[in-house]
């Protein structure tokens, strides 16, 4: 390639991405260069200013038309729009309660670390929704692994923490390497790494033989992937390394790391699998015959998720199930492949991302006044912090997607993309119902810890100004988006048009 | 009735009183009891001005409110299908069960006055209890029926685990359970009929279900609307409650303040049989005929098995709370026996039982604040230390068994005269159920006012001012229905004429 070329790209639709990346190259030699004794809070804020830059930046390319740069690896479509939103504005909202997160167990000397780590891995994930190449792909998931590896094990003299860095390092190299091997059956079956190619060269596949071997790379890559989204069967590391990383890391990991996951999935095998032919009569494609699977995976991560949860006294370990569960609910979506899917994607994602990182916002206060993790913590919060107890209410109640908040409109959402369909998928959907009447027994736990409970310890709790600013912004989308929420549809009807350019 | 958001403000009314209560600090009890008490109001008024306006001869189609809401999935081919409107509106059930409501609200927030501890909490959530009730019986389609009904869950899940008794959270969990349960069931049917028929409108349903080839955006067959009234019953019989899902009810009724058993008592079962009405029999009539003989089983089973174990408890509390499960078997014998009568009685025994149930627990709060007990064989001789307290409660007890003159006569003759014309032996067996109400109501009741004083009641003060307004309201309104039925029939009239239709008796 030579100058020419390079310069010929529009390289301003990589915009966010570059201010990422500057952003955390600057933050990293600033912490170098700067005097050990000095704060490094202000790294947080600097760090915090470039998300918020490279949001804006987006904003001015939401109503761009679908580009790709660098030979197709580079795509900037409806849906890379819609989902490097959801991941800024949750990467912005971590930014804030990592910025909060008071200091203890070793974590000072590392704290300019923890910011430009999680921009490093920010960055990951917005490549990984932008990509049109496998190998653009795998490196955007490997950044972002690599990254949160280090961030879950950042509370060097903790024994938890550095427990669970090294289960998340081997679970995510099983899986990356699953994921990989799966990958490497597309490749040597088609020769081209990139989506759209492979996608044209897949249509004229007839021989049976190759057909078993893409169902295979299939199984492989859905198998991997399970792990960036926490659902069955790669599940297990949620719950050691959501309690023992640092409360910003689990937050990070179980809002931006699942929607970049989910942001993977759909384009692996909305690109690859939509167009293969299955091989049987009606020729139907190879993703319609495999949705059964699919669908199994997700009521097994509904059941799993919801039934283990209720066993949990520590609260991070109950949200790692939580959020096991939720994951659950939204395979739901890609298992029905509704004409709704990418509406309720995005919808619940959003919901999702508003209602846990608030969550996370107050367990982390809560948890770190204390020193403890149990949910009797929670105890009397009511009475110690009567708005830090409603927020945490809200979010409770829109986790178990009760009306009046976003939980339940995205929740309505996935259930009619299940039951428009001809054979409508009752069991899936009787699932979910029963498994979320489940979820009111713990997430009513903590309600009953809350509210009816006595504190052990009366004294009055203070927030800081940037928790209460997540806080509170999460409050206000989550009841918002659950009572007037066609603002969040108007706004996906206008700006991303059915997320039709998928697949040009 | 003239001006558009009429309904809206009705039902949303109490919101200003959460909103003034936020304001108000929690320790100033009198204060905020008052602002408790006054923002039922207005809920009431204009409930009132409405029933009194269709009684007048105004349409209540006037009424009817709609704003476009919710678009799901917008696209070129389908244009705005499956979109959810915000859409109020009454008919003549839906009016009567709205004054009901509001009637019992404001009587209930009279009785919250026994409330000891964190008023402004209690009050809050009583209010928006209030929000939900009232939409229950507003909203015009299925979503937004759903909605209301889940907003009535959340604060009874608090005030009784806070409020309550000394088993309250535990009372308050198998509430959650039961309630969540048959709300999760309740949200399949209506998400299957709304992703089927691309409507959630409760008139549009009917007519799509009815039609002979409906525009429907995919089939439904025979056996799935078999299917959906079966849940639909599973789910409303949950919470009225029919036989084996009743526990839950049992519990709530000896755990919770009075005053909120006044309004779950009175309010949240009768939303049972209103979805079973307006929903199970309006929206699958063809289907609802041939579950009518399993119905009025069912409320046989439901009468009987009330009836005895009411007949056993020795907790006031538990015989007033088996004595409900006992009279919402009337309701299912009514309703099994769809005929006109049968109909009726059904709806008048849903209002006459939610009138005397908040009478009878009213006075069981009255009289628990004065001697801590509501265990019959620790009463005894009520009538000599409080004589007011135990006229009203024998008062209430003759209502209840359905003592000509008074509501729950009406009712239980118009409910047994239907299932008579349709099912002779079964309503004879019936029967044995009304003989036993009166047994155990006079048993309990007699029990408690007479007999040996196992209690000292010197010192104890008979009923304040404020304490005869709900009972004399509440007593009024049973003897009005019960001797002048036409308050309540007139307004039915239009509704019982379209539900016939449907179910082409």
């Amino acid at each position: 390639m030579d100058l020419e070329t390079l310069l010929s790209y529009e390289w301003s639709i990589m915009a966010p991405e570059f201010i990422i990346l500057g952003v955390a190259t600057a933050l990293s030699l600033l912490d170098l260069f700067m005097p050990k004794a000095q704060s490094r809070k202000i790294l947080g804020w600097i760090g915090f200013a470039g998300i918020l830059a490279a949001l804006v930046s987006l904003l001015g390319l939401v109503g761009h038309s679908t580009e790709s740069i660098l030979f197709d690896t580079f795509r900037l479509d409806s849906f890379a729009k819609a989902f490097k939103l959801l991941l800024l504005i949750g990467a912005a909202m971590v930014m804030l309660i990592a910025i909060s997160y008071e200091l203890n167990e070793g974590l000072e000397e590392f704290r300019g670390e923890f910011f430009y780590l999680f921009l490093a891995a920010l960055l990951g994930a917005m490549m990984m929704s932008s990509s049109g190449d496998l190998i653009t792909l795998f490196v955007g998931l490997e950044l972002l692994s690599i990254s949160s590896y280090i961030l879950a094990g950042m509370r060097k003299r903790n024994l938890q923490s550095n427990e669970s860095a090294m289960k998340y390092v081997i679970n995510g190299g099983i899986s990356t390497a699953i994921t990989l091997f799966g990958m490497s059956y597309v490749y040597g079956l088609t020769g081209t790494t990139n989506l759209k190619t492979m996608a044209g060269f897949l249509t004229t596949v007839y021989d049976e033989q190759h057909i078993y071997l893409l169902g295979l790379a299939f199984f492989m890559i859905v198998v991997g992937l399970s792990f960036k989204l926490a659902t069955a069967p790669f599940h297990m590391w949620a719950p050691d390394v959501y309690q023992g990383a640092p409360t910003p890391v689990t937050a990070f990991l179980s809002v931006i790391s699942k929607t970049a996951g989910f942001a993977l999935l759909v384009r692996i095998l909305f690109s690859i699998f939509a167009n293969t032919p299955s091989g049987d009569a009606e020729g139907m494609p190879m993703i319609l015959t495999l949705q059964d699977y699919i669908a199994f995976l997700a009521g097994a991560t509904m059941i799993i998720g919801n039934l283990i949860a209720l066993r949990q006294r520590n609260i991070k370990r109950l949200f790692a199930y939580s959020s096991i569960a939720q994951a659950g609910y939204l395979l739901v979506v890609i298992a029905t492949m509704s004409l709704f899917m990418f509406d309720a994607l995005w919808f619940y994602l959003g919901a999702y991302l508003f209602m846990n990182l608030g969550a996370f916002a107050i367990i982390q206060h809560v948890t770190h006044k204390s020193g403890s993790e149990d949910i009797s913590q929670f105890a009397g919060l009511y009475r110690r912090a009567p708005f830090l107890a409603i927020a945490m209410a809200v979010f409770l109640l829109s986790l178990a997607g009760i009306p009046g908040t976003a939980g339940f409109i995205g929740k309505l959402n996935i259930f009619m993309g299940a039951l428009v369909p001809q054979e409508g998928h009752y069991v899936l959907v009787s699932i979910m119902i029963a498994a979320t009447v489940v979820s009111y027994f713990y997430y009513f736990g903590v309600m009953v810890q809350m509210f009816f409970r006595p504190a052990a310890d009366v004294g009055k709790i203070k927030v800081p100004a940037a928790l209460t600013a997540v806080i509170s912004i999460s409050i206000a989308a989550t009841i918002l988006f659950g009572v007037v929420p066609n603002i969040a549809f108007d706004f996906l009807q206008g700006n991303f048009n059915q997320f039709t350019d998928f697949f040009q | 009735m003239s001006f558009e958001y009429f309904l809206s403000l009705l039902v949303f009314s109490p919101l200003a009183g959460i909103l003034v209560l936020s304001f108000l600090p929690k320790t100033q009890e009198s204060l905020i009891k008052m602002v408790g008490f006054l923002a039922t109001l207005p809920a009431l008024i204009l409930s009132l001005i409405a029933y009194f306006q269709y009684r007048a001869g105004a349409s209540l189609e006037s009424l009817s409110e709609k704003v476009s809401w919710i678009q799901f999935g917008y696209s070129e081919q389908l244009g705005n299908l499956f979109s959810i409107d915000y859409e109020l509106g009454l008919d003549g059930f839906s009016l009567i069960m709205l004054v009901l409501t509001a009637v019992l609200s404001t009587l209930a927030a009279i009785a919250s006055i026994h409330i000891k501890k964190e008023w402004k909490g209690y009050f809050m959530l009583f209010l928006l209890l209030e929000v939900g009730m009232l939409g229950v019986f507003a909203a015009e389609n299925l979503i937004l029926f759903f909605i209301f009904f889940e907003i009535t869950l959340i604060p009874t899940f608090f005030l009784i685990g806070k409020w309550g008794y000394f088993e309250k959270e535990k009372a308050a969990y198998s509430f959650l359970i039961y309630n969540g349960l048959g709300s999760a069931v309740l949200l399949i049917v209506i998400m299957v009929l709304f992703a089927r028929t691309g409507t959630s409108n409760i008139d549009a349903l009917m007519a799509a279900m009815s039609a002979d080839n409906p525009q429907l955006v995919a089939p439904i067959t025979e056996n799935m609307k078999m299917g959906m009234l079966i849940a639909l019953l599973i789910a409303f019989g949950v919470k009225l409650p029919i036989f084996p899902l009743h526990s839950w009810m049992v519990r709530v009724h000896v755990q919770a303040p009075p005053s909120i058993v006044m309004l779950h008592a009175g309010v949240l079962l009768k939303i049972g049989a209103f979805g079973l009405i307006r929903f199970g029999m309006g929206i699958f009539p063809d289907q609802f005929q041939s579950l009518a003989v399993l119905l009025a089983v069912l409320g046989v089973v439901n009468l009987l098995y009330g009836a005895f174990l009411a007949f056993v408890q020795t907790d006031f509390k538990m015989v007033l709370a088996y004595s409900s499960i006992s009279h919402m078997g009337i309701v299912l014998i009514g309703v099994g026996a769809l005929n006109e009568a049968g109909i009726q009685g059904a709806i008048f025994q849903v209002v006459s039982h939610g009138l005397i149930a908040a009478l009878l627990f009213f006075l069981v709060g009255v009289f628990y604040e004065r001697v801590q007990t509501s265990n019959i064989q620790n009463l005894g001789g009520m009538a000599k230390g409080m004589p007011i307290t135990a006229g009203f409660l024998l008062a209430g007890a003759m209502a209840s068994l359905g003592l000509p003159g008074m509501s729950g006569f009406v009712s239980e003759f118009m409910a047994f005269l239907g299932l008579f014309k349709e099912m002779p032996v079964l309503a004879a067996v019936g029967t044995i159920g009304i003989i036993m109400t009166a047994v155990y109501l006079l048993r309990a009741v007699l029990g408690i006012t007479y007999g040996q004083a196992h209690r000292d009641f010197a010192g104890v003060t008979d009923m304040k001012k404020f304490e005869f307004v709900p009972v004399l309201v509440l007593v009024g309104l049973i003897v009005l229905i019960g001797v002048y039925p036409s308050v309540l029939s007139e307004p039915l009239t239009s509704t019982l004429e379209t539900i016939m239709l449907g179910i082409g008796g």
